[in-house]
């Protein structure tokens, strides 16, 4: 196993020589204490993530591990041109699959996953989103495994969540341990709400004049996000609306003020495709903007996400993803895929049954780690319920290895011990693309266990790169 | 400001104010439960919070405190008007501070988890501090809160409820202060006089203002016209034009809002106690509480909400 602080001789890394001193001078019974003391920071500021439908207080702290997860200069270095690298190729398939299909011509990517995929949005095809750009947000969920590699897990072009907590774990950490950043050299982050701004800015529609309104639209505030959603507006200083304070005239968006009608150019929608627009995707829906959709094909609004990004994250496409890189960047892939066999395809199928145990296995659609089987932890009866499911519906599963992700050292119950981790750097892409010095770590709390989704009992770590 | 953003401040306010105000009335009907005789006293408390139509024919004292304490579907009961504060406040996290949030999150927090029995037996204690709660989040916005036009929509909505609160009550009790009522105080009469001025917390200011002499008119005229009473009539629509004229000097547009509240305003300037009584003092207040509701919703017209 690959521990991010120690190297397999048990000698402290470098990246962590000042973070290793410090939990050895500030000993675990002092931890424990500023660790209360964080999270009683967290809840006074109402940072938490809304759960409903499951029982008990519906208002959840994200569980945070004080000890932070430690980038070196040239780690992030290659980590952010992969990053950069996907994101750019994950664009560039976006346009292609809307337009002429070279790729799939080309034979590279199967027609069928992407015409018959239900991610794959028709209304979208023609169509030219506002500098050519589709998914300005993408989230890479990245692993380690040894020294040298670093394995994608998935890609989140839609509307990736998790960006307040990478914010909100530097302010607590800045505000508890001052001194240790003076030690430390830390690249900052809180760039990333202008940033963001500028990206979205960048893609103005057509009809824009002057400086571009962005607005953020959330479906409100029993959304699980929702507290992101207030936090991000507010650091942007944009309006949080909703879809009812908009609505469109005259071939423009507008959004309901107590001046009247306000022109809104940029829509950074957290809302999913089919409530944006009841008469373009879901009639029964009473949610959404009557005619969204018309007045941004026709140039009078953006949308962020484009509608129909979500074919480029689908875990069906996820496998062709370094092939997209060669194909359109003619580059080679930096960050590697995981190794993942297609339950759709016989001979992968029949791999996939036979090493059941072995291996975890994903709904090509799911997300937030439901529906998921990791087979070295699953019972009799769980690999016997996901095998009648995968022979039912084989198209609707991936299967990869079980990896044996890195692990940080973590302040647990039986003191400070490893715990494994990812990773998820928010990349943003307008006219051009930028990647903050940071990201969000998620931390499986439970010994053991690879499930790292904060609606599976898994916390967050605040993440450092180290300056150069 | 988003218009959405708008209401719910303006909502906000009222919630909260309504939530202070029926803190206050139970606060009276308690007294006055306490006199020998009495035994309308706290349907005339559920009628002027305007919510006596749902109350069963029969019910118990304790059956009424609890409907306007914590009943959940009384949706003017204490509980629900924070429950529906905090659901505005929600809403809108990014137009309040941090103060006024943990303000009203508290109260509501704790209103969750009181039990109906066990605030009866503890009444005074759960009044006052439900009115403490409500001072709470008015000082927090106070100091906190940017002078922007959101605040203005809060404290909007505040004055529209409480102005609303003083003409209900008075609308409820005003056969007590009619001239025939006027005999020498039996101590029931004395009563009910100071029971209005209780209920608007007004007992001692009024002794400021008048020094002691409890007359029927002397109390109209202190809840109605005063001018330096927080809770009269004429100091919340004086409020309330100061409120709209600041909003009509952001947006540089006048709407019917601001002449509804300047014709409220001039008409009580122009007026005295005496005529009021001599063209019927109930007239009046029916119509200032229709003129009321007219304002708060031209008010919600003129900003699109």
């Amino acid at each position: 196993m690959f521990e991010e602080m120690r190297a397999a001789d048990g000698s402290i890394r470098p990246s962590y020589a000042q973070v290793a001193a410090w939990l050895e001078a500030t000993g675990e019974a002092t931890l424990r204490q500023r660790q209360s003391e964080a999270e009683a920071l967290f809840r006074r500021l109402g940072i938490t993530f809304s759960v409903y439908g499951e029982g008990g207080d519906p208002e959840r702290l994200i569980p945070f591990d004080l000890i932070p997860r430690v980038f070196g200069a040239d780690e992030w270095r290659r980590l952010s041109r992969g990053v950069q690298q996907r994101a750019r190729a994950l664009n560039a398939f976006l346009y292609d699959v809307y337009h002429r299909g070279e790729i799939l011509r080309a034979g590279i990517v199967p027609e069928s996953l992407v015409y018959q995929n239900e991610a794959y949005l028709p209304e979208m095809a023609g169509f030219d989103p506002p500098g050519r750009i589709y998914s300005h947000i993408v989230g890479v969920d990245i692993v380690r495994t040894n020294d040298t590699d670093f394995q994608v897990l998935e890609d989140n072009c839609r509307t990736p969540s998790g960006v307040s907590y990478m914010l909100e774990n530097r302010e607590i950490m800045m505000r508890m341990f001052p001194r240790l950043f003076a030690a430390c050299a830390v690249d900052p982050i809180d760039e990333y709400p202008t940033l963001l701004k500028r990206t979205l800015q960048e893609v103005a529609p057509p009809a824009c004049r002057g400086e571009p309104t962005v607005v953020l639209l959330t479906p409100g505030p029993l959304n699980s996000a929702y507290y992101e959603h207030s936090f991000l507006a507010d650091l942007m200083g944009v309006e949080l609306v909703e879809s009812s304070d908009l609505f469109v005239d005259n071939g423009l968006a507008w959004m309901r003020t107590t001046r009247g009608p306000q022109r809104v150019d940029v829509i950074y929608r957290r809302i999913d495709d089919s409530y944006l627009d009841p008469l373009a995707f879901r009639p029964d829906s009473l949610l959404g903007v009557p005619g969204l959709f018309s007045v941004y094909r026709a140039g009078g609004v953006t949308l962020c996400s484009a509608p129909g990004s979500g074919i480029a994250d689908d875990k069906a496409i996820y496998v062709f993803v370094p092939e997209m890189i060669r194909f359109y960047l003619g580059e080679q892939p930096i960050l590697k895929n995981v190794q993942t066999w297609r339950c759709s395809l016989a001979d992968e199928r029949d791999h996939v049954l036979a090493n059941l145990k072995d291996l975890v296995v994903k709904q090509v659609h799911g997300s937030g780690g439901y529906g998921m089987l990791i087979g070295p932890h699953a019972t009799k009866k769980q690999l016997s319920e996901f095998r009648t499911k995968i022979l039912a519906e084989p198209d609707a599963y991936i299967a990869q290895p079980t990896l044996d992700l890195s692990s940080a050292p973590t302040v647990t119950a039986d003191g400070i011990d490893n715990r494994h981790v990812d990773f998820r750097p928010f990349c943003l892409v307008g006219k051009q693309v930028r990647l903050a010095p940071g990201g969000l770590t998620r931390v499986a709390l439970t010994k053991g266990s690879l499930v790292v989704n904060s609606s599976q009992g898994g916390g967050v770590k605040d993440t450092w790169v180290l300056s150069e | 400001m988003l218009s959405r953003t708008a209401q719910n401040l303006f909502w906000m306010g009222r919630y909260i104010e309504r939530a202070d105000a029926t803190a206050r009335l139970i606060e009276m009907g308690r007294r006055m439960a306490m006199l020998p005789g009495a035994n309308e006293e706290w349907r005339s408390v559920a009628l002027a919070c305007g919510c006596a139509e749902a109350l069963p024919e029969v019910a118990t004292d304790s059956e009424i405190i609890s409907y306007l304490l914590l009943d959940r579907e009384n949706r003017s009961s204490i509980q629900s008007c924070i429950a529906q504060a905090r659901a505005n406040a929600k809403a809108i996290r990014t137009a309040l501070t941090a103060d006024m949030w943990e303000a009203l999150n508290d109260h509501w927090r704790l209103l969750e988890a009181l039990d109906a029995d066990e605030a009866i037996s503890d009444l005074p204690v759960w009044l006052d501090w439900a009115k403490q709660r409500a001072a709470a989040f008015r000082g927090a916005a106070e100091t906190s809160l940017l002078r922007n036009e959101g605040y203005v929509f809060l404290r909007l909505g505040e004055y529209v409820e409480r102005a609303e609160m003083t003409l209900r009550l008075l609308d409820v009790k005003y056969y007590v202060l009619l001239p025939e009522t006027d005999v020498v105080g039996g101590g029931r009469d004395f009563h009910q006089w100071t029971s209005v001025l209780r209920a608007t917390s007004a007992v001692r200011a009024y002794h400021h203002v008048y020094r002691g002499d409890y007359t029927p008119w002397g109390i109209a005229e202190f809840l109605v016209l005063n001018t330096t009473f927080p809770r009269s009539a004429n100091f919340c629509y004086r409020a309330l034009e100061r409120h709209l004229d600041e909003l009509a000097k952001l947006y540089g547009e006048r709407h019917d809002c601001h002449e509804i509240v300047a014709d409220m305003v001039g008409r009580l300037e122009r007026c005295d106690i005496q005529t009021l009584f001599q063209t019927g003092l109930h007239e009046f207040i029916g119509d200032a509480i229709q003129v009321t509701n007219r304002l708060s919703a031209e008010i919600s017209r003129a900003y699109h909400f």
